[in-house]
């Protein structure tokens, strides 16, 4: 848009002679002259004005409450589960698991792309949709997924019930103990 | 009526006289017997045009004709020009919309009633299982031809000089087709739920470089644009809203907003693409300095001398030419879909089940190339190298400038010999790759230790890709030509694209593992 200002806009006076002093200050002012700054200034305004208008009506879909319930979800006690048992739970797509060290719980959402892993009779997890494989601990030992299953937070409420979380992880490894 | 009007004038006090209420009573009976040859008249302004002066301005007056010029040349009606891709598209398109807005008219958008309205689409509503046939054949239809197209359009080199920013707004349209991807969760059926739950995840896995790099928590754009998609982090009636809103609302009016800016640009380009002629069969004083147009509203011209009261060398009227062409495309094209619509039914799996995967969760057919690159790595599959395979594609008009052999497949013999040399390296390539990984599996397999990014940055999918621009540079290089450089470049690109969709479509079964064919899968599933 400059450009076309100074295409045309009339050729400088190259003579110094009878030059008055407005002439004069602008042969040494910068390129841009004040009209053009103007221009300029108005039309990088509506711009602006254009890009915050998007940027605040892009704002409105970036939820900022979820849909979803409390991830927690209440298990009863934890004697329920006994040693050495392995138990699914469809409401979390997660396994709870005891041994003698305590309990864990893996979830099985495969961390590639969110499908369900199944537990196969070797203990090992196997994603039907790209063929991740997870050992017993959910390691990643074959396929696409970028990292191992997680194992979710346990805690104990107030009740006295097992509580596991669906959306909060802890290290691999780390069992609890009521 | 200018006698009638002069004798009411003298006569002030008498308007109610007979002869003066008759002659207007005389008129209005005359009016309306007229009326439907009046009412045609002023609808369509002229006559059936016996000159093509005036068949020329039947098609600039006329506001559904001038979307064609008012004359075409003769190379650009020949089937073997276009094959009728572009043109076909459009219909498709016209016949989605169509069939879309009749069964808007029935569906539902809401997690708990979608399934049951589908299946009513299904079984009781008059042609309504009709409609959603033709509307799923058609989108179908659609990407595949927006494909043949911009091959179409690559190999007769109709991206050059003039063209170039056209070829980026078909790279938009060819996106936008895509994203008919959102209409896949509409049904509500296993198919959908898992396919939408896979491609938001898909947009979720730029997280896989941010774990890796251990930055997830301060910039996360893989979990923000999920976010944004399904309004939550699992799949549920937020995310059916709005893959509804987009797939009815949004993308249409977008699309139909490009496409109108794609078609007046090939009109303001001088129509399509042609083969120079030779000097000797243009008009004297036409089209002196190459240029296409040689007259224009409003004294835009181009050229010294505007050839007036002559026709451009080898050009025809559009009506009736162009537009019998056209209306028999349009006319086969309906044929096809309707003939596909009335005997294919589309599926409609079980409902959505979010607690059991579909197995195999396949993705539609024009995405099943790219799963099989997911496969290998989710971020590089699905985000990675989809993205900079469009970027690629846009580039290509800026950085091939070559300006010679418009409008000629391949440009030649030796363009052919290019094509021909790419498939066949790209099909041993990446034959061999997909025979590798299905028998010795990759460096997982063999390093079950390796850091995630080391899978991320290096498996078949970004070798591949890797592989194809080294050909295309060693071809620029060798050839001494970026047109032939790109012709390898995009043969590599549509080859593999080819080998991938068929390979995922027909050797993918349960849990993604090899099988020489679907009736082999294990029974269980």
């Amino acid at each position: 848009m400059s450009e076309d200002h100074r295409s045309v806009r009339p050729p400088r006076r190259t003579s110094h002679e009878g030059e008055s002093s407005l002439e004069e200050s602008r042969r040494f002012a910068p390129e841009t002259s004040r009209r053009d700054f103007l221009g300029l200034a108005a039309a990088w305004a509506a711009v602006a004005a254009v890009a915050a208008a998007a940027i605040g009506s892009l704002r409105l879909p970036m939820p900022s409450v979820f849909p979803e319930s409390n991830s927690q979800v209440k298990l009863g006690p934890p004697g329920g589960f006994k040693p050495d048992s392995a138990t699914y739970l469809p409401e979390l797509s997660a396994w709870v698991f005891r041994d003698e060290q305590g309990l864990y719980a893996i979830s099985s959402v495969c961390t590639h792309l969110g499908c369900i892993a199944g537990r196969e009779p070797d203990g090992r997890f196997k994603c039907p949709c790209h063929g991740s494989i997870f050992e017993a601990d959910g390691k990643v030992v074959g396929g696409p997924a970028p990292k191992g299953l997680n194992w979710l937070a346990m805690s104990l409420s107030p009740d006295g019930q097992l509580v596991v979380d669906k959306v909060r992880t802890v290290k691999s490894g780390t069992r609890f103990t009521a | 009526m200018a006698g009638t009007k002069a004798s009411c004038q003298c006569n002030g006090k008498q308007q109610g006289t007979r002869s003066a209420g008759g002659s207007a009573m005389r008129a209005y009976l005359t009016n309306l017997m007229r009326t439907p040859r009046s009412f045609r008249e002023s609808v369509i302004r002229h006559g059936a045009p016996t000159s093509d002066r005036a068949r020329s301005q039947a098609v600039s007056h006329n506001f559904f004709l001038h979307i064609m010029s008012a004359r075409v040349h003769r190379h650009s009606l020949k089937f073997i020009a276009t094959a009728g891709l572009g043109v076909i598209t459009l219909v498709l398109f016209l016949l989605l919309a169509v069939t879309g807005i009749l069964l808007m008219v029935y569906y539902k958008p809401a997690v708990d009633q979608a399934y049951d309205s589908m299946k009513d689409i299904s079984a009781v509503v008059p042609t309504g299982r009709f409609m959603r046939n033709i509307h799923r054949w058609a989108a179908h239809g659609m990407v595949a031809c927006v494909i043949l197209h911009m091959a179409r359009v690559f190999y007769t080199s109709a991206y050059k000089k003039m063209r170039e920013f056209n070829w980026v707004v078909g790279m938009v349209l060819f996106v936008l087709t895509l994203l008919s991807f959102t209409g896949y969760l509409l049904p509500w059926d296993q198919l959908a739920f898992w396919a939408i739950t896979v491609g938001a995840n898909i947009a979720q896995s730029p997280q896989e470089v941010t774990d890796a790099l251990g930055i997830t928590a301060q910039f996360d754009p893989g979990g923000m644009t999920k976010e944004i998609l399904l309004g939550a982090h699992f799949v549920g009636q937020e995310a059916l809203t709005r893959f509804y809103v987009l797939h009815c609302i949004v993308l249409p009016l977008v699309l139909t907003l490009v496409l109108g800016l794609h078609m007046w640009r090939v009109r303001k380009d001088g129509g399509l693409a042609r083969p120079d002629e030779p000097i000797s069969e243009r008009p004297p004083g036409c089209d002196v300095d190459g240029s296409v147009k040689t007259w224009g509203l409003m004294g835009l011209m181009k050229g010294r001398t505007p050839a007036v009261g002559k026709e451009l060398a080898n050009t025809v009227p559009a009506y009736p030419n162009a537009l019998y062409a056209l209306a028999a495309l349009a006319m086969l094209t309906t044929a096809v879909m309707l003939t596909l619509g009335y005997f294919f039914d589309a599926p409609l799996a079980e409902i959505a089940n979010p607690a059991v995967p579909e197995n195999p969760a396949k993705a539609p057919w024009y995405f099943l190339g790219l799963q099989e690159l997911v496969g290998y790595s989710a971020f590089m599959g699905g985000v990675g190298i989809p993205s900079l395979a469009i970027i690629g594609l846009a580039l290509i008009p800026y950085l091939d400038r070559e300006e010679e052999d418009v409008g000629l497949w391949f440009g030649g013999s030796q363009g052919r010999r290019v094509a021909l040399g790419s498939l066949v390296f790209t099909t041993v390539l990446t034959v061999g790759m997909l025979v590798l990984t299905v028998r010795a599996g990759w460096l997982r397999e063999w390093m079950p230790d390796i850091p995630q990014l080391v899978i991320t940055f290096i498996n078949p999918g970004t070798v591949l890709v890797f592989a194809f621009a080294v050909w295309s540079l060693g071809t620029v290089l060798r050839t001494n030509s970026t047109r032939l450089g790109a012709i390898a470049l995009f043969t590599c690109f549509l080859t593999s694209f080819v080998i991938l969709t068929y390979f995922a479509t027909v050797h993918r079964g349960p849990n993604w593992e090899f099988y020489w064919w679907p009736s082999l899968w294990p029974a269980a599933h």
